[in-house]
């Protein structure tokens, strides 16, 4: 295992009234973190990594991990997930490059293996924090990037974290989309879900 | 009972493995898990005199809340070694109707943890197993759930205590949990928490009574 991972934190959110009116079946979101030491912190300077490999073999490591917990948060089948995010606060002894590297080369094929498939581009959110920094992790629907109903946010926050020289990772999956959504534009039930936009 | 009173908008459950805290990683990282239902505040925008009906009401939905996080944490019941409860009030809301939690939360954790004692006993303040209780032990969930609540905005943290199940002096098992729903609560809605922890804090070392050492079995020591 790449990652040095020193918390690990699930939590689902469950809303069952909205606006007063009842929400049935209730909509579920599923956030996974891992607090991590960074492995390039301070790295400043004279210093400075050129190459980000070992951030990129952890990015990998923990879309398949922070996925399935996930998954198995929300009690469902892999093929029931409907939408997802991730994002990543770098503690300031890092730089946000760190966020990119674990994020964006390697993350997605095991994300999306987690949740059976996922045409659709992970959409995600980056920044520099300290303790109890809270980032809101962008969700979209996992086949298609253009259904409507599934653009929403889940904010994630480690009271303790991340601490200079650690990275919080987050990966949100859910099961649903938005309370009541109703704003027209395309709807899950007409998608494709090959080009991952439509 | 009333059950009009019980409108649950909204569950949150929070559950972390702790490996370590820049000292040796644990054998057994600490889970730790909380639990919060979001409630519509039957109660908001003016006094109301009577509210102790809704303590009642308030029982089932602890125990299942109770049940709830412990099946999030996925461990057994033996396992469970500390607990505490809280709760948030809306800004309509005073900070007596977060009072109302203090018996059906407590009761409920004690009831899944095997404490076996009467629930109007308990109403009344009179729930603990009798103090100088020979050696053995004769139950769990012995000690009282330590609490704190507030008034708060959405989004507003709580820290909520934990103590150990048996005896609230078990120096190791002092924690705490910082707990907080995005969005929650609305002016005209409670936030009712619970949590709960498998262990010790996960480098304690400051000494004090150990949790192997529980002898007296009255809650305390």
């Amino acid at each position: 295992m790449a990652a040095k991972i020193r918390k690990l934190i699930v939590e689902v959110d469950e809303t069952r009234i909205e606006a007063g009116r009842a929400v049935d079946p209730p909509t579920r979101k599923a956030l996974a973190m891992a607090v991590i030491e960074n492995p390039y912190a301070g790295r400043f300077g004279d210093n400075f990594a050129e190459n980000l490999d070992e951030l990129i073999a952890i990015g990998e490591e923990l879309g398949g991990l922070l996925g399935d917990k996930c998954v198995q948060a929300l009690g469902i089948a892999p093929g029931a997930a409907q939408s997802y995010g991730k994002a990543a606060i770098v503690g300031e002894a890092g730089e946000l490059e760190h966020a990119a590297a674990i994020l964006h080369p390697k993350l997605g094929a095991p994300l999306r293996k987690a949740v059976e498939k996922g045409a659709a581009l992970v959409p995600s959110a980056k920044k520099r924090g300290g303790l109890g920094t809270a980032i809101d992790v962008p969700l979209g629907h996992k086949d298609a990037a253009f259904v409507r109903s599934h653009f929403d946010a889940m904010e994630a926050r480690v009271s303790d974290a991340p601490r200079a020289n650690e990275i919080v990772v987050a990966v949100v999956v859910t099961d649903s989309g938005r309370p009541l959504p109703r704003i027209g534009g395309l709807q899950a039930s007409e998608i494709k879900g090959e080009d991952g936009l439509r | 009972m009333n059950l009009d009173m019980i409108t649950i908008r909204r569950i949150v459950t929070h559950v972390e493995d702790i490996h370590h805290e820049f000292g040796p990683p644990a054998g057994t990282p600490l889970r730790r898990g909380a639990i919060a239902a979001v409630l519509t505040n039957p109660f908001a925008g003016r006094y109301v005199s009577e509210i102790v009906p809704m303590m009642d009401a308030l029982q089932p939905v602890g125990i299942e809340m109770a049940q709830r996080l412990r099946a999030a944490m996925d461990v057994p019941v033996e396992r469970i070694e500390s607990y505490g409860k809280g709760a948030i009030v809306g800004a309509a809301g005073e900070l007596e109707h977060g009072a109302l939690w203090h018996v059906p939360g407590g009761y409920a954790m004690r009831e899944l943890l095997g404490w076996k004692g009467d629930r109007n006993a308990y109403a009344q303040g009179k729930g603990s197993a009798p103090s100088a209780q020979p050696a053995s032990q004769p139950g769990n969930a012995l000690a009282i759930v330590p609490s704190t609540k507030k008034v708060g905005g959405p989004g507003a943290a709580l820290d909520v205590p934990l103590t150990h199940i048996n005896a609230a002096y078990v120096r190791s098992h002092f924690d705490a949990m910082e707990v907080r729903v995005p969005g929650a609560p609305a002016a005209d809605e409670i936030v009712f928490i619970l949590v709960m922890s498998t262990g010790a804090r996960v480098h304690a070392r400051v000494g004090g009574l150990k949790a192997a050492d529980i002898a007296q079995w009255n809650g305390l020591r």
